[in-house]
């Protein structure tokens, strides 16, 4: 969470912002990175800074894999990377793995 | 507001898509270039399933490691050196450099993973030129450092027999970051009940990219296997960067 929060004020302050209202993130499923914990980090992190009353939005996003037999992407629903149509393991992860300072909304 | 009639908080969104990770990819790749000639192991477990034991074998069987070109081709000198990220205490650097080769100790303080940056500046500290296989340890965590990129070639995740079989269920994150699953303790893996064919499974389900060895550093069972595959992974990246 340091480094979104770095990341957004960083920008902010090159914007000349006196007030970050609001951030949004998208957290790919397999970012490694848990909503709640990060939720729970900003509220530490962002004190006395240009955060400090931010409200933080929070985006998941699925995993999207490729299968190269059937030429498509899907989307798993579960830990295992099951093509819905051929059923072959896939392990060409499309999308994911981000973790994505979206937007920023300043004053 | 600043109290003054007519006076508004004008508020603006910035869409930004920016990668958080930005920095530590950066600094990633930077290793990256000044890793170049080297191969680059990024070994990952939970606390005490046997990191420091299995590198110790490395640098031990370094000569094993030189010949173990299953075509019997003359392949070269491995030259090993080795950064270590531990929250506190430089016991595993120290055990490491009792084989005489270069060790550098990271300490992390409250930092649960290795970062791009500080290893970065690690391996300023290592005569680079002289070596041709850096061997990362990274901090003992299943979670965060499946995260982080280093600049490493190969991300080597170990987990031990007393973990239990289900643990690529569990941490789907790192298994699935992995290019070698290696599991250890082998030798005690009847005495602990461990059932290796259900983890297999596991694994080939949840990490179906993964190669898995199974070995022991302490008794040496199956280290052969894993040694051809470091030496071919070792001399194939050297011929490939020969100019």
């Amino acid at each position: 969470m340091q480094a979104a929060l770095s990341v957004a004020l960083d920008y902010a302050k090159a914007q000349g912002a006196r007030q970050i209202h609001r951030l949004q993130l998208q957290i790919g499923e397999l970012s490694g990175v848990d909503p709640d914990a990060l939720a729970f980090a900003f509220d530490v992190v962002s004190n006395d800074t240009l955060a400090d009353k931010a409200e933080l939005e929070l985006i998941s996003v699925p995993v999207t894999c490729y299968c190269s037999s059937c030429q498509q992407t899907f989307q798993p629903l579960e830990w295992v990377y099951e093509c819905p149509c051929c059923h072959r393991l896939s392990v060409d992860i499309r999308q994911g793995r981000m973790l994505e300072l979206t937007s920023l909304e300043i004053s | 507001m600043c109290g003054h009639y007519g006076c508004e908080d004008t508020r603006q969104t910035l869409s930004l898509h920016q990668n958080v990770l930005d920095k530590n990819d950066h600094y990633a790749e930077h290793n990256r270039s000044m890793f170049q000639h080297l191969l680059v192991l990024n070994i990952l477990s939970s606390p005490g399933a046997g990191k420091t034991t299995l590198i110790q074998r490395i640098l031990h069987d370094v000569d094993l490691i030189s010949g173990a070109d299953p075509l019997n081709r003359p392949q070269g000198t491995v030259q090993p050196g080795v950064i270590v990220g531990d929250l506190a205490t430089d016991r595993d650097a120290e055990r490491l450099r009792q084989t005489d080769q270069p060790v550098i100790q990271i300490n992390t303080g409250n930092l649960c993973h290795l970062e791009a940056k500080s290893v970065g500046k690690a391996a300023q500290q290592l005569e680079l030129d002289n070596l041709n296989l850096l061997i990362i340890e990274n901090v003992g965590n299943l979670v965060c450092p499946a995260v982080y990129d280093l600049g490493e070639d190969l991300r080597i995740v170990l987990m031990s027999v007393t973990e239990g079989e289900d643990k690529p269920l569990k941490y789907p994150t790192m298994f699935k970051s992995a290019h070698v699953v290696v599991i250890t303790k082998i030798d005690i893996a009847d005495v602990v009940g461990f059932n290796l064919e259900e983890v297999l499974g596991y694994l080939r389900l949840i990490a179906p990219q993964a190669l898995v060895f199974e070995l022991s550093a302490m008794t040496g069972e199956g280290l052969t296997k894993f040694y051809a595959y470091l030496n071919q992974s070792l001399f194939q990246r050297v011929a490939s960067t020969v100019v």
